[in-house]
């Protein structure tokens, strides 16, 4: 019984985040220590919530000592919980009320140009996240945790999907490798989770596995909406088999591209002009397109040159990828603008659009622009423009009334 | 005569003493106008100086003696090296070992460097300090320890008090760079080159005794001149009088915070929306990377549109000079130097330009710079539902920062702090302040990342922003928001005894600084 277990971080650089110690006792009540740099505001509120979790548990003797740097109180509860739970063997989770405004969900074909991933350990780089406004939000709970702290990270991801507010970005999950991953579901499918990223994905059957899960989740907790999945090919078999995993199921609404893993698999050296990657990257752009869903390239992981970047984001829109994955919040200004369309795509998509208007109230069977005859194709893609162009903002939505006041 | 407390204007309890001496309640802004003569120097007579110039003393502890140190005497130094500033320290070395008591220490700023004058606060060798105490300095006093009551003044408010006579400096030390033997000296040069000693300038024009200390004696004629040597008495050489690196201090640098990168856009556009940036604007940034970023993007829209600024006010620093030396800015009206970049563009600019607290800030002059700016972009440790902002303690009641040029600023046609919502936990926006060092009619904007609240008196940006994308919410919105996030903090205990008043760049007293109380409940 006397086994002593830390959860959380402290240290000169960590901030918005605790250390929690738990020592079960046999007798003695509870003998409970705060340090908090915010002890004078929020004290007598960190020593209530610790209490409570403690009787929730029904822990009546322990040692427990709370090292603060501003934790928020969904930190704190993910830290006590996740060290209630090392040593006591329960399912049982204490849950804060779930935030009202994040009680949204997501379609199937919004937009997914930016998602900022976040590490799922890391609760500073979390709480302001929102404000940056990225279409979707990351809580990663694979590479960017490391293997003695993924444990208590499901606890961190869980309480941050539920009482977090993200500002309206899609609530997104990179849950571990399969079957490491299954487990995570657990975390994170009751939990407000709208879409799970499934990494190093290979295969419909790693689909069809997680998908089980979910069901068997949603059906335990009646959840009737829907939870998309948006696996990342990284590797060599991955790019193969591209098609077989983007219609492995109806709820796939994405195909990411991860090519640090690709480009070790093939044992090729990643370059700046991407040659060695060309064939998987369109690869997935074409099982995407033929399934009916989104191609996401990988990340850019210069997070200082954002010159590189805007560069990276005109290639990949140029081999028809709709987005791409951003790890530095300064990245997402610069990926919405660049995968947007440009103002000489936006006018030239209005004049076609406007030609195409004119021809079929002229009854002519044929439309032409200039000396351009303009075809079915033409007009599709056209119409795509401006409906990407007034999701980014580029373009009122009351265009049309406005061309004609002009 | 023992200490009563009344209620000033704004609703806040302070004394009507203060180290023995009388004071006036903050009455509001603009309201408290004294009359008389502005306080004078002795007259001296240059028959009582060398004919040769020649106004060397062996070393600072002779200067000090024959600059008449005694018990009770009021001893002032400025902040030009900031953090890399040793002169303070040795002045109070010398006092303690001749035995002086009772001193008061009237900076024009104190940093961390100045830690060591905590044993003397300590045995009784000072009484008080009037001017900023920070980190560890605010921490003793906001502990009760100091004998005597801090008082903590604007730059501005430095000079007026020196102007109107509410302290009268025995003997100024002022360090510089460079100076010759007759005592003209400069910042501008030397191998402690900080800028400019505009802080210094009342002190040369108005103390008893005016001691210049260098580390490099230059023959006379020092020009130009920053310090003018007929006003100073003694001059000492002494090896080294502060370190070159620690000049440039830590908030010079841009911010690489993306949240605070947001804030400083958000900031910017705010200002582009209210029509804020037009050919020939005028703007103050403070230090601190949020304030820097700022001006890195109104550079961004003035080069974008072909515009320029007419001048920019404050702490110069390399980002002000690569604006200056581009075109996009006439000149730099330079209050105090921020980095070598500053100090090299202060030599070589033309339209790099000294100025001071008397030109930019001072209550008793006819007119000053501060309220000729177009806008003007500070920071704050708390802001309050009437726009009332604390910049002196921290919501835990810690006394921990100076007021410096902030209160100054106030005047300017546009006010605008970015701040963010809540720090780690610590929320910035309150129901109240802890200590109200800026009173909210003269706050126009508070940026946040989650929303921008515009000062209800300002019906015409309010007027200008109403259709804007910006998230332009009330104050009462964002407190709610941060109490959603933070929780409702509890109040910080006090006790009644009072450590340190808050002056109003008039003089009177706007606030209140409590000892905290630490006793567990």
């Amino acid at each position: 019984m006397s086994k002593i277990v830390t959860t959380g971080n402290i240290g000169k650089t960590v901030r918005s985040d605790c250390a929690v110690t738990l020592e079960l006792t046999d007798s003695g009540g509870i003998d409970l220590q705060i340090e908090s740099k915010v002890k004078v505001l929020y004290g007598k509120q960190i020593e209530e919530l610790a209490r409570e979790i403690l009787a929730f548990y029904k822990i009546k003797n322990a040692i427990l000592l709370i090292e603060d740097s501003g934790a928020l109180p969904f930190v704190l509860a993910a830290r006590l919980e996740a060290v209630i739970r090392k040593l006591i063997n329960t399912d049982t989770e204490f849950l804060l009320p779930l935030l009202s405004q994040n009680q949204y969900h997501t379609a199937k074909d919004i937009s997914r140009v930016t998602r900022l991933y976040l590490p799922g350990n890391s609760p500073s780089l979390m709480i302001n996240a929102g404000i940056h406004h990225p279409n979707g939000i990351i809580l990663d709970l694979e590479d960017a945790v490391a293997p003695d702290k993924k444990y208590e990270a499901s606890f961190l991801v869980r309480n941050a999907l539920r009482n977090l507010d993200f500002y309206g970005a899609e609530r997104m999950v990179r849950i571990n490798q399969i079957p490491r991953g299954l487990d995570d579901l657990d975390f994170i499918v009751p939990h407000n989770v709208n879409l799970i990223l499934i990494p190093k994905c290979e295969s419909a059957a790693q689909i069809h596995q997680v998908n089980e899960r979910i069901e068997v989740l949603k059906t335990k907790h009646n959840i009737n909406t829907s939870i998309w999945l948006m696996p990342i090919i990284e590797s060599a078999m991955g790019v193969i088999k591209s098609f077989e995993i983007a219609t492995a199921a109806y709820n796939i609404v994405a195909l990411a591209i991860g090519l640090e893993d690709y480009t070790a698999d093939i044992g090729a050296k990643r370059t700046a002009e991407g040659t060695e990657s060309l064939f998987a990257q369109s690869q997935v752009v074409n099982a995407c397109r033929a399934a009916g869903i989104q191609p996401i390239d990988s990340v850019f992981s210069d997070v200082s040159n954002m010159e590189a970047l805007k560069n990276n984001v005109l290639q990949s829109k140029a081999l028809g990828f709709e987005g791409m994955g951003c790890i530095h919040p300064r990245q997402i200004k610069v990926v919405h603008e660049n995968f947007a369309p440009d103002s000489d795509e936006i006018e030239k998509a209005k004049q076609i659009i406007f030609a195409f208007r004119e021809a079929i109230k002229k009854g002519l069977g044929v439309v032409s622009l200039g000396t351009k005859m303009i075809d079915a194709p033409i007009v599709k893609r056209a119409q795509q423009t401006i409906e990407k162009a007034i999701k980014s903002g580029k373009l009122n939505p009351n265009w049309e009334d406005e061309e004609h006041v002009c | 005569m023992s200490v009563k407390f009344e209620k000033n204007v704004l609703g806040r309890l302070v004394p009507n003493l203060v180290n023995g001496k009388i004071q006036i309640p903050f009455q509001g802004v603009g309201k408290h106008l004294p009359k008389g003569n502005k306080y004078g120097a002795p007259i001296v007579s240059c028959a009582d100086f060398p004919a040769d110039g020649n106004k060397i003393v062996p070393n600072l502890q002779e200067a000090l003696l024959k600059a008449g140190l005694r018990n009770g005497a009021v001893i002032s130094t400025h902040h030009h090296f900031r953090n890399g500033d040793l002169l303070a320290v040795q002045i109070f070395d010398i006092a303690h070992s001749l035995g002086f008591k009772d001193l008061v220490w009237f900076p024009s700023a104190s940093f961390e460097c100045h830690q060591p004058l905590i044993n003397y606060l300590e045995d009784g060798t000072i009484h008080h300090i009037e001017g900023s105490m920070n980190g560890s300095l605010g921490r003793f006093a906001s502990e009760g320890k100091m004998k005597g009551m801090g008082v903590l003044r604007s730059h501005g408010g430095r000079h007026q008090a020196i102007q109107d006579g509410e302290i009268v400096i025995d003997i100024a030390v002022i360090a510089a760079p460079t100076a010759d033997a007759f005592g003209n000296a400069t910042g501008d040069r030397g191998s402690a080159a900080c800028g400019l000693l505009g802080f210094a300038l009342a002190d040369s024009q108005y103390a008893t005794k005016v001691i210049v200390a260098t580390d490099n004696i230059v023959p006379f004629p020092c020009v130009p001149w920053q310090i003018q040597g007929n006003n100073v008495d003694f001059v000492v050489v002494l090896d080294q009088i502060g370190i070159p690196e620690k000049i440039v201090s830590g908030t010079t640098e841009i911010t690489k915070s993306p949240d605070r990168l947001l804030l400083a856009e958000m900031t910017a556009q705010f200002c582009d929306e209210a029509g804020i940036i037009h050919d020939g604007f005028s703007f103050q940034a403070g230090a601190g990377g949020t304030a820097l970023s700022i001006g890195v993007y109104f550079a961004e829209m003035l080069r974008k549109r072909g515009m320029n600024a007419r001048f920019a006010r404050g702490g110069s620093n390399k980002y002000l000079v690569k604006m200056l030396e581009e075109g996009l800015l006439d000149y730099i009206l330079d209050g105090q130097t921020f980095d070598l970049e500053g100090v090299r563009s202060m030599r070589e600019n033309k339209g790099h330009v000294n100025t001071s607290p008397f030109t930019s800030y001072n209550y008793h002059g006819k007119g000053n710079f501060a309220s000729m700016l177009d806008v003007v972009v500070l920071g704050a440790t708390e802001v309050d539902l009437n726009f009332n902002a604390n910049v002196v303690t921290h919501s835990d009641g810690i006394l921990l920062h100076g007021v410096g040029g902030w209160q100054n600023c106030l005047f300017a046609k546009c006010t605008i702090l970015p701040i963010p919502l809540f720090r780690d936990r610590i929320p910035v926006i309150r129901d109240e302040v802890t200590t109200i060092c800026g009173p909210g009619e003269l706050i126009d904007v508070i940026v946040t990342e989650r929303g921008i609240a515009i000062n209800p008196m300002r019906t015409d940006l309010l007027d200008k922003l109403k259709y804007s994308n910006l998230p332009i919410k009330t104050m009462q919105q964002l407190k709610e928001e941060v109490d959603a996030i933070c929780g409702v903090p509890e109040k910080p205990m006090f006790t009644n005894n009072p450590i340190a008043v808050v002056k109003w760049v008039d003089g009177t007293v706007i606030d209140t600084v409590w000892e905290v109380d630490n006793t567990e409940k």
